[in-house]
């Protein structure tokens, strides 16, 4: 029963980091707790391999390889994370921008963030899931605002309400769900459980569906970050600590579109139509072209990389929305390489700014000369989600758009375009980051930045060559979608 | 069909005699609720004997109209009193008793007194005519779109037909009743110039406006215009207890409930008007260009109650 | 009309709630805004009791003290406290003018109730017309949100909106689970303490919680 370790370690980490956060040791702790949660998923996911989807014995917990990748990435990331904040929150507490207090709820929030990320990728029942999604977002809210600077609490109070109404809504999505589902399944927790969903999902009511769609697109897609619905994103990414920026970005908008996913596959089987899935390419193709654009405009550098993920988000949006295998198969890939890649951005982002002391990109210069490996670390971490290959990121987008060119032409130019624009705004901004001059000293000493360079390593890997039990598992999960 | 006849007299005096006392007994509620000795309840009677009794001044410049618009602002109050079914439903001046016509006998008195008031060319006559107008055309949307609330309940306009509908047939209650029933107190008070709109005992020149337009009124005009003022009130009040609360009013031609109609009928324009003098207690008279956004409000009311209605009560 | 009186008692609610939605989109003190809160929680709890009554769903029983624990008592008490606590009891708000706020708002009522129409004509409670009304009730929350510019009514309106939900979850379909509807309910009441949390650090950081201040992060 792994399934209840992967959630229970991250929640009684949660408990005991409220109590004991603010010691001297509750980053090793913290990140004791995440490499726990890892080993467990990592169990978890050999199991699913070996024996195919699990419904546990209460039909509480379903997990099939499409959820289960999720599982093992938010772990790996949410483990990788927590060694980066162990140095890094050290850090900004000498520079005295956060008390002992506040450590200690970062570090339970922390924990309990994952928890509720992991209870919504592996939960039966939509309801919870709805409730876990938004239990993800109260516990970052104050995370946002960890600093205590006028614009980290504008922005937590941004993230909180444009997430609380779009979460709302998807509430309202969900109700509508449980409405169509109660007619065939009967009242009671049964209607709810994806799991029986599934099995009729032909037969629930197409209209009633249609609207639970458009309610649950747009709650969920809030927090994914669609256009127009990003307006908290970038605030929340700049203005809170970076290991946060780092799980908003490569996790908690995964798990946003997941939940999307899954009610896409319940509504094509009703409806029998592609609605939702031309609503996910709308929304995610608009998404891809305004944040490219807006990429160019901005000047803080975590700023940047939250629009980097609102147009990454876009594309895997617009690939799950196209549907069928290959087009499934990139956008999990996508999904995949975009967290590993843009956590390993912010990681090596953070330090960049804290040794700087600013995020604002003009005034970092030169890194190559004051610490060659934070310059390293951003400059192959900015090609690597720039789709430059052989990073595992080209792979993904080369999927979605030879996909695309296939299958909706109209939609190429849109993405090329964007995907270029996005190409020049961030690659001018990273390289005089990297390589201008400057005068500040060489750095002392060496940051830590293993997590930087296993994350870069295995999507330079999987770009190269992916192993086939991976693709395999991947083309599992890729039809468990459908088209 | 005498006996109609005779009822239908006798609810109309019955209008005359019993509108002084509503004035009067919300005066008393008034000073009760705001700890002030409280005035006679037949003060309004002894204010009217004094005026009747009193020589009439008129200005120089006062045309035939001025001197003729009292008669007509009481005579439109009497026959409104008279076709809003009170004690007995379908009386012989039932068919007069449109919802439409009675806004319009409301707008044609309203007419005459502002023409009256503009008659002699003083600044307070226009200035409160202007208000009044203004107030007017903000109320009788709101006004006649509480009415259709009820008649779509009732299939009909009028109003015999609505008090027939919701009084003696089946009991249901009707949600979109909610919002017109607010709509109407909101409306009412603006009609009737009341607290927060108007306030009936103020001569203060910035706020008055129902006030400003009978200050050069003296005596018997005076008196009728006063005596018109408490029948529109108890107009507005018999209104609102047909629309709202109509159980009680005897059924055409029952006439062995006639004293129990009567007593209903005390009943609830004693509750009415301590109710009225409550809100007016607990209410401020708001400024003047807060008057729209109030009006505004109820006639969005009075829309939402029909929406309502096409919702909940199909 | 062949509903019974307890239904028609609901549906009398229901014109109530949307009545409430109304005034709070026109109120304009925050502690009047409160107080509107708390009456809209308490029909909502009674008509979700009315309807566990009269429907034999014990499991809205739950919900009903629930609404009634949280939303009539808990809340409104802590939202009182806040108010005193940051001394912003008297605050009026300036915000988009009412009439046009009314005037969207009739809009969206309209736009509600016909989106509600072909959903309630499937819905086999007793309660479905209601819909209509629920789905009213968050849009206008909605449009509170948006027209409002201090931090507690938008809090409010947030809630208010939630209640909406409810509603529309108690009159489609008798509710959700109540494992659902507990954790809900537990975010809700977890999003409010965080609140009230957050609005202490507003008010120690501008002095004020009017979000006006906070418009630093514009699009550049």
């Amino acid at each position: 029963m792994e399934i209840y370790w992967v959630i229970g370690i991250p929640f009684v980490g949660g408990a005991l980091l409220a109590l004991w956060g603010n010691r001297a040791h509750a980053p090793e702790v913290n990140a004791a707790f995440s490499l726990a949660t890892f080993i467990a998923a990592a169990v978890l996911t050999a199991r699913i391999i070996a024996d195919g989807p699990i419904v546990t014995p209460n039909e509480w917990f379903f997990i099939d390889p499409f959820n289960v990748f999720l599982v093992t990435l938010t772990a790996f990331v949410a483990f990788t994370t927590a060694l980066f904040s162990r140095p890094y929150m050290r850090i900004e507490a000498e520079h005295g921008r956060v008390t002992a207090p506040r450590l200690r709820l970062y570090h339970a929030s922390y924990q309990v963030f994952i928890g509720m990320m992991l209870l919504a990728l592996t939960t039966n029942n939509l309801g919870i899931l709805w409730v876990s999604m938004e239990g993800a977002t109260l516990a970052t809210v104050l995370l946002v605002s960890l600093y205590r600077t006028p614009s980290s609490i504008e922005a937590a109070w941004k993230y909180f309400i444009l997430c609380g109404v779009g979460i709302a809504l998807a509430l309202f999505g969900t109700i509508l769900l449980y409405f169509a589902a109660e007619k065939v399944l009967g009242a009671g927790g049964t209607a709810l459980l994806w799991t029986h969903l599934n099995g009729v999902k032909g037969e629930l009511e197409p209209v009633v569906l249609q609207l639970a769609f458009v309610f649950l697109l747009v709650g969920y897609g809030t927090k994914v970050g669609l256009v127009p619905l990003h307006n908290w994103l970038p605030d929340a990414h700049a203005e809170g600590p970076t290991p946060i920026s780092a799980v908003l970005s490569g996790l908690l908008l995964n798990v946003a579109l997941y939940a999307v996913v899954r009610s896409k596959v319940l509504v094509d089987g009703a409806l029998g139509t592609t609605l939702a899935g031309n609503l996910m390419m709308g929304f995610g193709l608009l998404s891809v072209v305004v944040a490219a654009f807006l990429l160019k405009r901005q000047t803080d550098i975590k700023r940047m990389f939250a629009y980097s993920s609102i147009e990454h988000m876009g594309l895997i949006t617009f690939a799950f929305g196209m549907g069928g295998m290959v087009a499934n198969f990139a956008g999990m890939l996508h999904m995949t390489m975009h967290s590993l890649t843009k956590s390993a951005i912010f990681f090596a982002v953070g330090h960049a700014t804290q040794k700087a002391g600013t995020q604002v990109m003009d005034d970092i210069r030169g890194l190559i000369k004051t610490n060659p490996t934070i310059g390293w670390g951003l400059m192959l971490g900015a090609i690597a989600i720039l789709g430059v290959p052989p990073f595992g990121v080209f792979a993904s987008e080369f999927l979605i758009i030879t996909t695309a060119m296939h299958e909706h032409p109209w939609a190429t130019p849109f993405l090329l375009t964007a995907l270029g624009v996005a190409f020049a705004a961030i690659f001018g901004r990273v390289q005089p980051m990297v390589f201008g001059e400057t005068e500040l000293p060489r750095l002392p000493h060496q940051p830590a930045l293993a997590p930087v360079f296993i994350h870069l390593a295995l999507v330079l890997l999987m770009g190269l060559f992916i192993p086939p039990y991976l693709a395999d598992w991947y083309r599992q999960a890729a039809s468990l979608l459908g088209g | 069909m005498t006996a109609g006849i005779v009822l239908q007299v006798a609810q109309t005096l019955l209008a005359l005699l019993l509108a002084p006392l509503l004035i009067g007994w919300v005066n008393i509620c008034r000073a009760w609720l705001q700890g002030r000795s409280a005035p006679p309840l037949l003060q309004p009677y002894y204010s009217l004997r004094k005026l009747f009794h009193k020589d009439a001044t008129l200005a120089h410049e006062a045309s035939p109209l001025f001197r003729f618009a009292p008669y007509m602002i009481f005579a439109c109050m009497v026959l409104a009193a008279a076709i809003v079914p009170s004690l007995v439903n379908d009386l012989p001046f039932s068919p007069a008793a449109d919802v439409i016509a009675l806004v319009g006998l409301f707008a044609l008195a309203r007419v005459f007194q502002a023409l009256a008031a503009m008659d002699i060319g003083t600044a307070f006559g226009s200035l409160g005519a202007r208000r009044e107008m203004l107030i007017a055309f903000l109320a009788e949307p709101a006004l006649l779109m509480v009415f259709f609330t009820a008649s779509l309940i009732s299939q009909s306009t009028e109003l015999p037909h609505i008090v027939e509908r919701l009084a003696h047939q089946e009991f249901a209650i009707y949600p979109s009743l909610a919002f017109a029933a607010v709509a109407f107190w909101m409306v009412s008070t603006a009609e009737n110039a009341r607290v927060p709109v108007d306030n009936p005992t103020t001569h203060l020149e910035l706020t008055m406006i129902h006030e400003a337009m009978i200050l050069e009124y003296s005596a018997r005009h005076l008196a009728l215009i006063e005596w018109a003022v408490a029948l529109k009130l108890y107009t507005y009040s018999v209104l609102g207890i047909a629309l709202f609360l109509p159980w009680g009013i005897a059924a055409a031609g029952d006439y062995t409930s006639l004293p129990l109609a009567l007593a209903a009928l005390v009943v609830k324009l004693l509750l009415g008007g301590a109710a009225l003098a409550l809100l007016e207690t607990i209410n401020a008279k708001m400024r003047l260009f807060r008057a729209p956004e109030f009006l505004g409000t109820a006639f969005l009311l009075g829309v939402l109650g029909m929406l309502t209605h096409f919702l909940l009560e199909p | 009309m062949s509903l019974t009186y307890h239904l028609q008692v609901v549906n009398l609610l229901a014109a109530i709630l949307l009545l409430i939605a109304f005034a709070m989109l026109s109120q304009r003190r925050i502690v009047g805004l409160i107080t509107l809160f708390a009456w809209q929680g308490a029909a909502l709890a009674t008509s979700t009791a009315i309807v566990a009554w009269s429907t034999g769903q014990h499991h809205l029983y739950y919900s009903a003290a629930l609404t009634l624990a949280l939303k009539v008592v808990a809340m409104p008490w802590f939202f009182f406290r806040l108010v005193r606590q940051l001394e912003v009891d008297r605050e009026v708000e300036t915000m988009l003018n009412i009439p046009t706020n009314m005037l969207i708002g009739i809009v969206l009522v309209i736009f509600a109730f016909n989106l509600a129409l072909p959903i309630s004509q499937m819905a086999g409670t007793v309660t479905r017309s209601t819909l209509g009304i629920a789905l009213a009730s968050v849009l206008l929350a909605f449009l509170m949100m948006i027209a409002r510019r201090k931090a507690i009514p938008q809090v409010i309106g947030f809630l208010a909106m939630e209640n909406g939900l409810f509603f529309a979850a108690t009159s489609a379909t008798y509710g959700m689970p109540l494992v659902v509807e507990l954790g809900v309910a537990l975010d809700v009441l977890v999003g409010v303490f965080v609140l009230g949390i957050f609005f202490f650090h507003i008010r120690e950081t501008f002095d004020s919680l009017d979000l006006a201040h906070m418009e630093k992060l514009k699009e550049h």
